[in-house]
């Protein structure tokens, strides 16, 4: 048995999970329509290279990687490209973003499919198959994992799989595991020879007993010397510094990143579909969705990226009172702009919402320092503080109490007896930041750029000066030469 | 008593030594409180404070010669931050200078586009690109939408486009929610602390905001 540690902080959110599990992953039928937005991953959005009109392959390339933090996109089913257009999309602004309509033919023809012998190829190789098949990872952040699997100098002693699922609601990890734990197990061997780690933990929180013996039970099969690691049910486990902390008794320096310490940390399902990439050569075409909340049959559904988020919940059959639906969990999830949102890779759950769930939030009283907040926050933050930072725009002050070391967990909104939302201000204060730094950095290239060309202008003026002094001069010397030769046909 | 005189004497001189060393060693070059002020201005290099740049305008404001609230691009933020930084009191825009504009960029109409290079020699931060009678085109990423090239074209092509909230430029808005009822009931109408004199702290609850 493992020795474990713990974090600081941390809440009991009631888990609303049962529900989503009673059912096994049923395949979600195919839509008449999908929408594949361009932008599903951290980084660069990927750059069209179909057109409307294009018949395309199920798994056929539709967006070329651009950038070094980018991943492809992919076509999730066979059909007819109908547009490329901006779509509604879910993101917090509500803004549309640039998508291909795809129209489905039905047939689910694929595309010529290349299994990787990932054992007898180059890791740069490796980077870049699963670069092309577009696997991010699929916990909700959709970082690219061929990022991830750079490594550069440092050497991973330790590898650690994600399974913790903290978050309430959620339970596709869960369902994933106890259905398909012998093809993630395979996937975590992939990992774990691509980032040559010595030791890999699989850390699965307690209150999934079902996924815990079916992950044991596949590494027994396997033969591998996985660990799977029982650790105990608290939000946010399942954040990878928290979870890193649970398992190894390590902690990440602030600004540092796990590796630095020796640490690399996959999601379960990412790993799965690293498996499916270089295994069967299939591109990330489609993920297990958890429909749940106010439905009358929550449950499971292995959908298509870019299924409308209206269609799939229909399947549920929603609850007459539904007013609305929050992509992700209830803690760090975004309610979406319409239901017409397509699913993307970082869609891990749908929940139909209503005011009985959750009732609006009561209004919010003044902050009356009781430090609750600090109690609770798992980054080790003063949350109290960082709000009163970001509420006076004091950004320089909120950088120095570490603001981003929050990982927006939402533990701190959840205990406030005065109903701040204090992550909204902590979100507020690290995009104006960001946006403060990017003005800052194009100022500084007017500036050069501008006092480049003041130089190039004087220079100009010199160069433009002395070749007028040297014609003039020239013209003297002819002048004098002419003279002197006068000088000597006179005499 | 004498030896008093020379030894202060002798203090005097070492003392001397070392400021007229200090003096050549820990020289600075040029007026740093320029390079301060430069460093708050948006460099957009527009002109619409009435000096020819930024910097000439930063040396103006460093000499005491120009008021801090002189700089649209600069919103009243930079008005606020130059403040901070001379230690004087906020001042709002004056009647004279053109009023704050959403940020845009410069955009020419190609098929209109002469050719004729004035643009090129107005814009202060080399961001368009062309010849002599070739088309031009603005570098919308290092356009500062300053709008110097759009008065010297003969032919009209050129427009200002503000820049459209997209995703990839969106922020997390200031967090907004209505004033509770709870404090409403709480204290009467009558009483002084009923209903705050500021509108923006009517928008958001909480203690009292910071000094901006």
């Amino acid at each position: 048995m493992r020795a474990l540690h713990h974090f600081h902080g941390g809440i009991h959110p009631p888990s609303h999970k049962t529900q989503s599990t009673q059912l096994g992953i049923a395949v979600a039928p195919l839509p008449s329509k999908l929408i594949v937005p361009f932008h599903q991953h951290a980084g660069e959005a990927a750059k069209p290279v179909v057109q409307a009109g294009d018949h395309v392959l199920k798994g056929q390339l539709i967006g070329l990687p651009d950038g070094f933090i980018s991943s492809a996109v992919h076509a999730p089913t066979s059909g007819t490209i109908a547009a490329i257009g901006m779509q509604p999309v879910a993101h917090p602004s509500g803004l549309p973003n640039l998508c291909a309509t795809l129209i489905p033919d039905g047939r689910e023809q694929w595309v010529q499919r290349n299994a990787v012998d990932y054992l007898n190829t180059s890791p740069a190789e490796l980077q870049q198959t699963l670069r092309m098949a577009g696997v991010v990872g699929l916990g909700g952040a959709a970082f690219p994992t061929d990022i991830k699997l750079r490594i550069g100098k440092q050497k991973i002693n330790t590898l650690i799989l994600n399974a913790a699922e903290c978050e309430p609601y959620i339970t596709c990890d869960d369902m994933l595991m106890r259905e398909r734990a012998a093809e993630i197990v395979k996937g975590a061997e992939m990992l774990r020879f691509m980032v040559d780690a010595g030791v890999v933990l699989i850390g699965i929180e307690d209150n999934k007993p079902e996924a815990i013996a079916a992950m044991q039970q596949a590494v027994t099969d396997s033969g591998m010397p996985f660990e799977v690691v029982t650790i105990p049910t608290i939000y946010p486990g399942g954040g990878a510094k928290q979870l890193i902390r649970v398992l190894t008794g390590l902690e990440v320096p602030s600004g540092k990143l796990p590796t630095d310490i020796g640490v690399q940390c996959f999601n379960i399902a990412t790993t799965y579909s690293v498996y499916r990439a270089l295994a069967h050569g299939e591109p990330l075409h489609s993920r297990v969705v958890t429909v749940t909340g106010n439905v009358r049959q929550a449950r499971n559904y292995e959908a298509l990226i870019g299924t409308p988020i209206d269609g799939l919940v229909a399947l549920s059959e929603i609850l007459p009172d539904c007013n609305g639906y929050i992509m992700g969990g209830p803690m760090m999830g975004i309610p979406l702009p319409t239901a017409q949102v397509p699913v993307v890779k970082a869609t891990n759950c749908v929940i139909a919402a209503s005011d009985m769930l959750f009732p609006p939030p009561p209004p919010a009283l003044p902050c009356i320092r009781c430090t609750r907040c600090v109690e609770v926050c798992p980054a080790d933050l003063q949350p109290q503080d960082l709000y009163w930072y970001a509420k006076a725009r004091d950004f320089g002050k909120a950088q120095a109490y570490s603001l981003f070391d929050c990982i927006e967990c939402g533990a701190c909104s959840y205990v406030c007896p005065s109903h701040i939302p204090l992550v909204q201000y902590f979100r507020f204060a690290k995009s104006e930041i960001h946006a403060r730094e990017k003005e800052k950095q194009s100022a500084d290239s007017a500036r050069e750029r501008h006092e480049y060309r003041l130089h190039r202008i004087e220079r100009e003026k010199q160069e433009k000066a002395e070749k007028l002094a040297a014609k003039e001069r020239a013209a003297q010397a002819a002048k004098s030469a002419v003279e002197h030769s006068d000088e000597g046909v006179t005499k | 008593m004498l030896s008093a005189l020379l030894v202060m004497a002798a203090i005097a001189i070492v003392l001397g030594a070392v400021l007229g060393f200090a003096a050549i060693k820990f020289r600075v070059e040029g007026n740093p409180l320029v390079d301060k002020i430069d460093a708050i201005l948006p460099q957009t290099q527009c002109g619409q404070c009435g000096y020819p740049g930024c910097k000439p305008y930063a040396t103006a404001i460093a000499a005491d010669e120009a008021d801090i609230n002189r700089c649209p691009p600069g919103g009243e933020e930079g008005i606020r931050k130059l403040a901070d930084l001379l230690g004087v009191d906020f001042k709002p825009f004056g009647g004279d200078t053109a009023a704050p504009k959403p940020k845009s960029v410069a955009f020419i109409d190609e098929s209109t586009c002469i050719g004729c290079t004035l643009c090129i020699q107005a814009c202060p931060v080399d961001a368009i690109a062309g010849a002599a009678k070739q088309m031009h085109t603005i570098i919308a990423s290092e356009c500062t939408g300053c709008e110097l090239c759009v008065a010297p074209c003969p032919v009209d092509c050129i427009s200002m486009v503000v820049i459209e909230e997209k995703i990839t430029n969106w922020k997390w808005k200031y967090p907004a929610y209505a004033l509770t009822p709870a404090r409403r009931i709480a204290f009467d109408e009558t009483t002084s602390h009923s209903t705050r004199p500021s509108k923006d702290d009517s928008q958001v609850a909480g203690y009292g905001r910071a000094p901006e």
